[in-house]
């Protein structure tokens, strides 16, 4: 059972003594139940015009642009577009881990399970941090101190943020590192990084991720440096585990296929603008933006032609220095017409209230239906 | 028909112990017999710093006036009975006085690099993790001691506090080191700036923010250790140049006080009698040259083996 470990005030001490100790528990019970039900109603994470710029020689690189979503308690949202569209930063912008300088969040409203992030100083946020949001990163291999044990790296969030003993800390360790598949946990407590294969690096940090039972977890293309068999083990694992302990996952991929696999609603992000959000189904039966057609239709398909090339999406994603009013997709997209390119299109829904686009095309009175 | 022999899950070898990067390190200095000497050399003199009176044959003030009288009332030559190196133009016998002067070059090796990274590390490690104007005015800061005359500032130290409790202490040897060290702490600084600027943007850094782990701790804990390599080799070459520093201080009169004698003042004080009596030269400027040759192997030998680079090589 987790507990706040805030420190009790002084003015609370009486009002807890009048109470003989099962009616303290009773009421504590019952404050923690409403507290709860309270919680369910609105969404864990609640990121509303979310906008990071980054200032380069070049300019303002607008990474993140008025981006709003929400990850309700125990979802999993995926985040998926191609490199440099800024999934990452957004993740990064949650956790508040964007480098200042050059990076700065210059608008928007970040609520997690009802606290302001943005508002927080920095202290506040690093006691977030780990604690009550986990962070997956893509690279195992260089995510893990070199110099350091496998057991210290896992129990530092611990002893950070849960004020453990000793022993009590390297037994949560063990468990976890027998609960992200690592066998003989307990003999591999005092193993350096370069003892660990890539995917069981991949587990430890999952195991550090999960070390302090997070709320969140932000996986930042957490399959990407390892190879496929591996990478189905590693998705999966994050799966069961946040099942199991009901933590909600910002899944972050270029890999439709994971997210359709992993995820229960999916964004589509272009150019630092979410482009289509919606169900997994939804999104995969009846995409709405032709840049989604284009990332499901360069997946290799079962029936390909043995010796075709694989299809792609022409072009690059644009620099994001004052990108012009239109739509920023434009350029690559075969079924542009003169509005795209003088006007953005606004997110507006598809059909259901979850399922929303950002496209000209195919809005009911568009040229596409 | 055969039995095919097939791994049991329960025979799986076990893996290799944690090595860790330390032993790795250790290994391959074993291989290098430069650094070995080195190491040998090193150990010898801190052994001799530490229990150098207690084997000298003589007190180091001692004079052997007898011994002297019943020669030619000058300097001993090596090989006198009771006097293997010989004796100074007093009769002080020259081997208790190389033992005694071992310990001062000991406690310069230690107290200077003491300073050096008391003052060093944390001003390297200050300007390159909090970088920006911090940085900017801390190696402002290192480059004017940088460019200050070192000799100047260590001789205007030892005038300046000769007289206060400091002045005083180990008989006036703590200020002239303490000085030495104030001068010499700029490229340990500079090194661990740079190892500090460089690590503070690996993955595993940013790792540690993202569960929360405080500043302080993230530079102790994971930008230090990773950064130690250097910041060890760096720290062994220095010794030689601090014990060429108090050799070279004594040589001008600024430093230990007779009748104690350091190397420096032993080679000093025997220049006079150079072309007489060569030992009274000979025999310190050995003494220091081991004593460099040792810690410059030791330092090179580390910088091979704690190289990550060369993992693997060799």
């Amino acid at each position: 059972m987790t507990m706040q470990q805030e420190p009790v005030s002084t003015e609370d001490v009486p009002t807890v003594i009048d109470l003989s100790p099962d009616e303290a528990r009773r009421e504590h019970q019952e404050q923690m139940a409403r507290q709860e039900a309270e919680r369910k109603d609105g969404a864990l994470l609640q990121v509303r015009g979310l906008s990071t710029h980054f200032n380069t020689p070049d300019g303002v690189v607008q990474a993140v642009d008025d981006v709003s979503f929400e990850v309700g308690f125990g979802e999993t949202l995926g985040l998926v577009g191609e490199s440099g569209c800024g999934k990452s930063v957004t993740a990064l912008s949650i956790a508040r881990l964007v480098p200042d300088p050059p990076g700065r969040i210059v608008a928007g409203e970040i609520m997690f399970d009802g606290i302001d992030v943005l508002k927080l100083d920095s202290d506040e946020m690093r006691k977030l941090r780990g604690k009550e949001i986990g962070f997956i990163f893509q690279d195992p291999l260089t995510s893990l101190n070199p110099t350091l044990t496998i057991g210290y790296q896992i129990a530092e969030s611990i002893r950070e943020h849960m004020g453990l003993s000793q022993k009590a800390a390297s037994d949560r360790v063990v468990d976890l590192l027998g609960k992200v598949g690592i066998p003989r946990a307990r003999d591999r407590l005092d193993d350096y990084p370069f003892q660990f294969s890539g995917g069981m690096r991949q587990r430890v940090m999952i195991a550090i991720a999960l070390s302090c039972d997070p709320k969140l977890i932000l996986a930042d293309e957490p399959t990407t440096a390892l190879d496929v068999t591996i990478q189905a083990q590693i998705l999966e694992l994050i799966q069961t585990l946040s099942e199991e302990f009901h933590t909600a996952v910002l899944l972050i991929t270029h890999d439709l296929g994971i997210a359709a696999g992993m995820c229960d609603r999916v964004n589509v992000m272009y150019a630092g603008e979410i482009v289509e959000t919606g169900t997994v189904d939804e999104l995969f039966a009846n995409p709405q933006m032709p840049y989604a057609w284009g990332l499901l239709d360069s997946l290799p398909r079962i029936d390909d032609v043995r010796g075709e090339r694989l299809r792609t999406i022409e072009g690059l994603p644009p620099l994001l220095i004052n990108p012009a009013d239109a739509c920023r997709f434009s350029p690559r997209c075969a079924y542009a017409r003169d509005i795209c390119r003088e006007q953005g299109a606004q997110l507006t829904s598809r059909g259901s209230e979850a399922h929303l686009a950002r496209c000209w095309a195919t809005e009911p009175e568009g040229w596409i239906s | 028909m055969a039995t095919i022999s097939r791994p049991v899950a329960g025979e799986i070898v076990q893996p290799r112990r944690s090595a860790g990067l330390w032993s790795d390190a250790f290994g391959r200095l074993r291989k290098n017999k430069l650094a070995l000497v080195g190491l040998f050399l090193v150990i010898t003199l801190l052994l001799t710093g530490l229990f150098g009176p207690i084997i000298a044959p003589w007190p180091y003030d001692y004079q052997d006036l007898e011994a002297v009288f019943a020669g030619t009332g000058g300097p001993l030559p090596p090989l006198t009975a009771g006097h293997i190196l010989g004796t100074d133009q007093l009769g002080r016998d020259l081997l208790s006085r190389l033992l005694d002067g071992a310990r001062i070059s000991v406690s310069v090796a230690l107290v200077v690099q003491l300073v050096i990274i008391t003052i060093g590390v944390p001003i390297g490690a200050i300007a390159g993790w909090f970088g920006a104007r911090l940085d900017n005015i801390l190696m402002r800061f290192t480059d004017v001691i940088y460019a200050f005359p070192d000799l100047l500032f260590i001789i205007l130290l030892s005038v300046a506090f000769r007289d206060t409790a400091v002045g005083q202490a180990m008989d006036g040897l703590l200020l002239v080191f303490v000085a030495i060290g104030l001068t010499s702490w700029v490229t340990v600084a500079r090194l661990v700036r740079g190892q500090m600027l460089a690590l503070k943007e690996t993955e595993f850094v940013e790792a540690a923010r993202a569960i929360g782990v405080r500043d302080r701790r993230i530079v102790m804990r994971h930008l230090l250790p990773n950064g130690m390599g250097p910041i060890i080799v760096a720290i062994t070459l220095g010794i030689p140049s601090a014990i060429l520093a108090e050799a070279t201080l004594a040589y001008i009169g600024i430093g230990v006080q007779p009748p104690r004698a350091s190397w420096g003042s032993l080679v000093a004080e025997g220049q006079k009698y150079v072309r007489s009596e060569p030992h009274l030269v000979v025999f310190p400027a050995i003494a220091i040259a081991l004593a460099l040759i040792g810690f410059t192997f030791l330092g090179d030998g580390l910088r091979d083996a704690l190289d990550p680079k060369l993992k693997g090589k060799q």
